[in-house]
């Protein structure tokens, strides 16, 4: 399985307050909640995302609320995959449940830039930057995430299952 | 086996576990609320199946936005009233009926030590306090538990805390977890179990270490845990008649670390803006000005934190400068503090009182902030526009500090009041 994108760079600890603020809670279509991710921390970032991005950021990414509505923003924004140097467990259960790839590799956040053309191959476990022509190596997911992720999200695979 | 190990062992019906393996446990119960059951209902509806698993084991409440704050709330609790009519839910607690889903769950006998639950709301780690392993998840996760019952868990490594000594006066367990919390780093437990022992721990009350645990997902932990004593099964004899087994670790259990902490020199602490582990002993703060004061919460709403806010605010007044919202947990914490006067004591010095709901901590039903205000509260987040604008502040306290800073318009530590 491949995705790709422009690389959008954030910081640490970003939190999923900041991803998706609490008075759009009462949201369920991914369409509008779309529209209000990261609006705390770029109010340009739905126009920058549109055309498919991957999100590149330190440590501890997703910290904080088990909202599932903030990986349901960032997909349908544009976000097609996160690298982080690291993620926070629910954020990251989240988002591979309703299929948006979250991967942990430091050297790649460290040297991939903003707007940098960014290749994953999830299958074997590397990052491309086309643009820098460097390639990264990141432990691939476990098999039964990586079918989670290939089969369009849990409840895809579960359906199948039953 | 350390505690978590062995409850998660024993919920997959497997001998032995181990940190790193990945288990399918057996769900006891299963907890949403206003916010977060619409994606599940919608997720669980997409699975195709008719029937939830079990309706007895799916507990709904509301609590984040109630009475309904705007019309997109009241449809959602429409929708989900919907749902449990025709799924035969009977544990459903709506407005008026329980408080903030953390507290109904432990005071209605829902938590028990050795269980397993999840809720979809990321402080349900706060059951730990009970010896039970809980933890957060998402809805897609809680659709599968309603499905199946079951979930699958990466069994987590484990912290031991060991705090020992007695906590010196106005000093209280949110002290303690933001102290943690400030040294362990708000990734610094991150995928992690952490296991809270040690004579502060053992001397605790219930609602201490329903705080601590409560707090443990700030650092990132999966979970938190207190091994279950004379004191939790006093708590959980009024509360249930369902059985349960107590378990404890192993003496040759496995830790990833051990981090001891002195309690007889803690001092009361602050987490600053806008990071949980921006901690600092209070008075290095003290004199910022306030606008606002928010004592509540699912971390410190409950009757021991009223007692002390009160036991402050009693005879004094909530300074010109500042609004204090108190709001109580649940139902059965505003009613105990009815009859023990201490709603009175905060109507008089000047507080609002609010209906048991999360409140100003979600930054989307009440008590909002303004551009560059600053709130000091004792609820558990200080992200960058999580109480309102982007541009507030928000400092994490607990009760007794926030009470004193009530009074004085600006952060101080309680220890002033010996001083008056």
């Amino acid at each position: 399985m491949k995705v790709s994108g422009k690389a959008l760079k954030f910081g640490d600890n970003i939190d999923t307050d900041v991803i998706l603020p609490g008075k759009y809670l009462v949201l369920t279509d991914p369409k509008e909640l779309a529209k209000h991710a990261m609006e705390g921390l770029d109010k340009y970032f739905l126009k920058k995302a549109e055309k498919g991005v991957i999100i590149v950021a330190g440590e501890n990414f997703g910290c904080g609320s088990s909202r599932e509505h903030a990986p349901i923003a960032l997909k349908n924004a544009g976000v097609n995959a996160i690298i982080a140097k690291s993620s926070a467990r629910i954020f990251y259960r989240n988002a591979v449940n309703i299929g948006l790839p979250v991967l942990e590799c430091k050297e790649a956040v460290e040297k991939i830039e903003e707007n940098d053309e960014v290749l994953i191959n999830l299958s074997v476990g590397e990052i491309i930057d086309k643009t820098k022509n460097l390639t990264f190596k990141f432990t691939p997911l476990p098999q039964f995430l990586l079918e989670i992720l290939t089969q369009g999200g849990l409840i895809k695979k579960l359906k199948k299952s039953l | 086996m350390n505690l978590t190990e062995k409850i998660l062992a024993k919920a997959s019906n497997l001998k032995e576990v181990h940190a790193g393996e990945i288990v399918n446990a057996k769900i006891d119960y299963a907890m949403v609320h206003d916010l977060t059951a619409p994606l599940t209902i919608e997720a669980f509806k997409e699975i195709g199946v008719k029937k939830v698993w079990n309706p007895n084991k799916i507990i709904v409440i509301f609590d984040h936005c109630i009475p309904a704050s705007s019309i997109e709330a009241a449809e959602l609790h429409k929708r989900i009233r919907s749902f449990i009519k025709t799924q035969g839910i009977k544990n459903f607690f709506d407005a008026g009926r329980g408080g903030i889903c953390h507290q109904v769950m432990v005071e209605k006998g829902f938590v028990k030590p050795g269980g397993v639950i999840v809720g979809a709301d990321s402080h349900t780690c706060t059951y730990g306090a009970l010896g039970t392993f809980a933890t957060g998840v998402g809805s897609t996760d809680m659709a599968y538990v309603f499905a199946t019952g079951e979930l699958w868990f990466r069994v987590p490594k484990t912290i031991k805390i060991h705090a020992s000594g007695k906590l010196p006066k106005f000093v209280s367990a949110k002290d303690l977890i933001l102290y943690i919390i400030g040294k362990l780093g708000a990734g610094g437990a991150n995928y992690m179990a952490l296991e809270f022992t040690g004579s502060t721990i053992r001397n605790m009350s219930i609602d201490g270490r329903l705080t601590i645990c409560n707090m443990v997902v700030e650092a990132g932990a999966k979970s938190g845990i207190v091994p279950a004593d004379e004191k939790t099964l006093n708590y959980i004899k009024l509360r249930t008649k369902e059985k349960f087994s107590i378990q404890e670790s192993d003496k040759d259990a496995v830790y990833e670390k051990v981090l001891e902490v002195n309690s007889e020199n803690l001092q009361s602490m602050v987490a600053c803006p806008n990071s949980v582990d921006n901690v600092k002993p209070v008075n290095q703060v003290s004199g910022v000005k306030i606008n606002q004061v928010f004592i509540g919460s699912c971390t410190n709403g409950r009757i021991e934190d009223l007692r002390i806010a009160a036991q402050i605010l009693k005879n004094r007044k909530v300074n010109n400068e500042v609004r204090l919202i108190v709001i109580p947990a649940s139902q059965e914490v505003y009613l105990q503090s009815l009859k023990e006067g201490l709603l009175e004591i905060f109507v008089k010095a000047g507080a609002v009182i609010g209906n048991p709901n999360c409140g100003p901590c979600l930054g989307g039903h009440m008590g909002l902030l303004a551009s560059e205000e600053v709130c000091v509260t004792t609820s558990n987040r200080n992200f960058i526009g999580r109480m309102g604008n982007p541009s507030a502040k928000i400092y994490l306290v607990s009760p007794a500090t926030a009470a004193a800073s009530a009074v004085y318009g600006e952060i101080v530590d309680p220890r002033v009041l010996e001083e008056e």
